[in-house]
């Protein structure tokens, strides 16, 4: 029984066969999801390019004001937040601060854009939606990655994660056409 | 640790029979593959051009 | 000198001391388990949305208590309880150190009640993780690093055992399957306690703001702090397995189908299991694909490969025992006639179902590097750990409890017939509570938030209807599944303070070893006992998580492009 000591060599026991052939579907299993990691990377859309630098939130927070003064074509309504068209296939600055995303974007569908995301204070969740995509966003870190919209309309970013009290209030918004 | 008696103990029995050299397997192998490799790849991330 | 006294039902021979410390860390566990089951009620309770009980920052508090009592006090104490079992007990020995044992229970006592204090203070709302830049008061952190170095002792205090248990022979060969485990549990301990140490002492300095450190880098915070996050879970998972057997043991007088196998399996934990501590780090900045993909995939799989081959090996062992007793008749006699109505061994079954469907799976395919993109933060993340660490983790140590509480105890259950129906409330209350969050997950519904309706907010996003009412399902579920864990407190509570002394009859009904073990059938391997309906259950479990993994992948195929 398992609640007293194995005596002898049991290591050398003989292993029962449907355990055996368990074993070896479960290590097959295995080896197929390792394998299926590496081989989206050569044949899927959705993969984290992992190229990232070390920044200070107000080198990134000017480095965004900068873009926006740039491409500005209005302001929100509700929030007074300005809304930014940059041109196809340029980059793209935005940071999460409590509590909201600065600045909104106007982008184009099936276009691409080179996103700059960081934080000015705490840590953010970059919570895209309905896609349902979501990035952690680390203050002094700026992440890169391309993205291409292929669906239009009007896109929420929510923070999922936890950045103070006022957390559920925070919202970004992409507008795509 | 199972140094006493029988010789003809297999190795991986031995291996399992001995929980200190387990212990130092267990803190060793996760600590070198990922604390010290992760930490390693974010210091050497480097600076905004 | 240890004195000894002789367990009437199982004949063990218990030190006093370990019995003493057993108890007291099995008490103070469930005494967590209230307090913190009762944050998670709150937590419930305002994230259903026709509820929303409390406030902001009550909410926020709330969760952060929840958060830090069950998946680090009640656990671990617990799990203390059980090192001082399958050592001391199991090898019919002295307990090392019982002294340092007692230390251990002290500053884990201190620690985790200085860490609530500083939670209800109401200044260190900063969640379980405590992220940086976030800060909390300082004795926020030391409470955690105290109870973080009482654990510690404890385990010192386990591998004591096993070494002077060896060196006054007290027993013969290996140690028990089932101490083989604890001792998994305890080595993936000893990584944890460490890594939480090497993170949480320079917070806390930091958080003191004397100038010694004035800043924690978030990325390098991220990674440590998960060594340590996620492999207190995984300490969990070897100690529930542990668990299994135990149960398998006692109530069938099961023998593992393989020695060999089963530890081969819990070696493959010791070994990489730690290593899925990415599965947090996966949508973090800067970190390569081939770190994220070794680690995430603790090491090609190989720890999955170790739960996949319990998964197998625990019913089977129970399939061996019954078949030998004469319950042959087609594929499932075997699991029909297993006793349905014993807590012990219902809690068991579905702690072994449910932790394989719910949090199994659900862990492997988030923990996939790219699925994770459509998962991180999401009440998915919370669905799946409660598909572990509650209806896994916690419904095992309940199921154990229910026979090592009337047996160390020497006393009658105060409601029994409850007890019959607790597994089921409290396993499929919180099966199903898991089952809701994640399917809110899906819809993209972000944990740790407190108002999905954006009411105070000057925009908001619009979810689809189908995650609120997946939230208020999974508000339902955990108010089920609260009801059954405060049936489960009550019950041990009862029994430990008004229990009837158990009459020592020897025909007595309830569970004690279904087989008496002779000394030639006590140990070894089941040998060739075939486990046909064993591995028919198998084949269903990986035919619906190969099926919902490339479903996961189908929907990720959908999203926008990413690179």
């Amino acid at each position: 029984m398992s609640i007293f000591p194995a005596k002898g060599v049991w290591w050398n026991e003989p292993v029962e066969k449907s355990e055996v052939l368990w074993v070896s579907i479960a290590f097959l299993w295995a080896m197929i999801m390792f394998f299926m990691m590496p081989y989206w990377h050569f044949a899927g859309e959705q993969n984290l390019s992992n190229e990232a630098y070390k920044i200070s939130p107000d080198a990134f927070v000017e480095k965004t004001e900068n873009f926006a003064a740039k491409y500005t074509v209005r302001e929100d309504a509700a929030t007074g937040i300005p809304v930014v068209a940059p041109p196809a296939g340029s980059d793209v600055y935005i940071f999460g601060r409590t509590f909201e995303w600065w600045p909104m974007l106007e982008l184009e569908q099936d276009k691409s854009y080179r996103f700059h995301i960081s934080s000015a204070d705490y840590m953010h969740g970059f919570s895209l939606l309905p896609e349902n995509i979501n990035l952690q966003i680390i203050p002094d870190y700026e992440m890169v990655l391309t993205i291409t919209p292929t669906s239009s309309g009007e896109f929420s970013i929510v923070c999922n994660e936890f950045c103070g009290i006022g957390h559920h209030n925070m919202v970004g918004k992409i507008f795509v056409k | 640790m199972s140094a006493d008696s029988s010789g003809n103990i297999p190795f991986m029995q031995r291996l399992l029979d001995s929980p200190f050299v387990l212990l130092a397997l267990g803190v060793l192998v996760p600590t070198v593959i990922y604390t010290v490799w992760g930490v390693v790849e974010a210091l050497s991330i480097p600076m905004a051009p | 000198m240890a004195n000894f006294r002789t367990c009437p039902d199982t004949g063990f021979k218990i030190d006093l001391q370990a019995d003493k410390l057993i108890k007291w860390n099995a008490v103070t566990a469930v005494v967590f388990l209230l307090v913190g089951g009762l944050f998670g009620l709150l937590v419930a309770l305002t994230r259903w949305p026709a509820v929303h009980l409390l406030d902001a920052d009550l909410f926020y508090l709330a969760l952060t208590a929840h958060g830090l009592d069950v998946l680090l006090v009640w656990i671990i104490f617990f799990e203390m309880a059980l090192l001082y079992f399958t050592s001391a007990i199991l090898l019919n020995s002295r307990l090392a150190m019982p002294k340092v044992g007692w230390l251990g229970y002290v500053l884990m006592l201190v620690g985790a009640l200085i860490t609530n204090v500083a939670v209800l203070q109401g200044n260190s709302t900063v969640m379980f993780t405590s992220y940086v830049p976030l800060q909390a008061e300082p004795h926020f952190y030391l409470g955690i690093i105290l109870f973080a170095v009482g654990a510690l002792l404890g385990c010192a205090v386990f591998f004591g055992t096993l070494y002077i248990a060896k060196k006054e022979r007290t027993y013969e060969g290996s140690i028990p399957l089932v101490t083989f485990g604890a001792m998994t549990a305890a080595i993936i301990a000893v990584f944890t306690i460490a890594t939480g140490a090497v993170i949480l002492i320079p917070t806390m300095l930091w958080s003191m703001d004397i100038g010694l450190i004035d800043r924690v880098d978030g990325l390098v915070y991220r990674i440590v702090w998960w060594g340590m996050g996620h492999s207190s879970q995984q300490i969990n998972v070897a100690a529930q397995i542990a668990c299994w057997y135990a149960i398998a043991a006692i109530l069938f007088g099961a023998k593992p189908l393989s020695e060999k196998v089963s530890r081969t399996a819990f070696l493959m934990y010791i070994l990489f299991l730690q290593l899925a501590s990415a599965h947090h780090l996966l949508v973090d900045p800067g970190l390569s694909s081939e770190y994220k993909i070794f680690n995430t995939s603790y090491a090609l799989y190989l720890a999955v490969l170790g739960s996949m081959i319990h998964g197998l090996t625990v019913p089977g062992a129970i399939e061996a025992a019954q078949r030998k007793k004469g319950f042959n008749n087609g594929l499932f006699e075997w699991l029909a006639k297993a006793p349905w109505g014993n807590p012990v061994f219902s809690g068991m079954a579905l702690s072994v179902v449910l932790f394989g469907f719910l949090g199994g799976i659900t862990g492997v395919i988030m923990g996939t590097e790219q699925l994770n993109i459509i998962m991180h933060n999401t009440m998915y993340v919370p669905g799946h750990f409660h598909g572990t660490v509650v209806v896994g983790t916690t419904l095992a140590f309940m199921a154990i409890s229910y026979w090592i509480v009337p047996t160390l105890w020497q006393k009658e259950m105060v409601m029994p017939g409850l007890a019959k129906w607790q597994p089921y409330l409290f396993g499929l209350g919180m099966g199903a509570a898991a089952i809701f969050m994640m399917g809110a997950g899906t819809l993209g519904v972000p944990r740790r938030h407190w108002d999905i309706a954006f009411a105070d907010s000057a925009i908001g996003h619009v979810f689809p209807e189908a995650a609120n009412l997946m939230m208020g399902l999974a508000g339902v579920s955990a108010v089920v599944g609260s009801l059954g864990a405060l049936i489960f407190i009550l019950n041990m509570v009862g029994t430990i303070l008004w229990g009837k002394a158990k009459v020592p009859a020897p025909a007595s009904a309830e569970p004690t070893p279904a087989e008496t073990p002779s000394a030639a059938t006590s140990y070894g391997g089941a040998g060739t006992m075939a486990v046909p309906g064993t591995f028919v259950l198998a084949m269903v479990f990986l035919t619906t998580f190969v099926l919902y993994y490339f479903v996961n992948w189908k929907y990720l195929a959908g999203v926008w492009g990413l690179s």
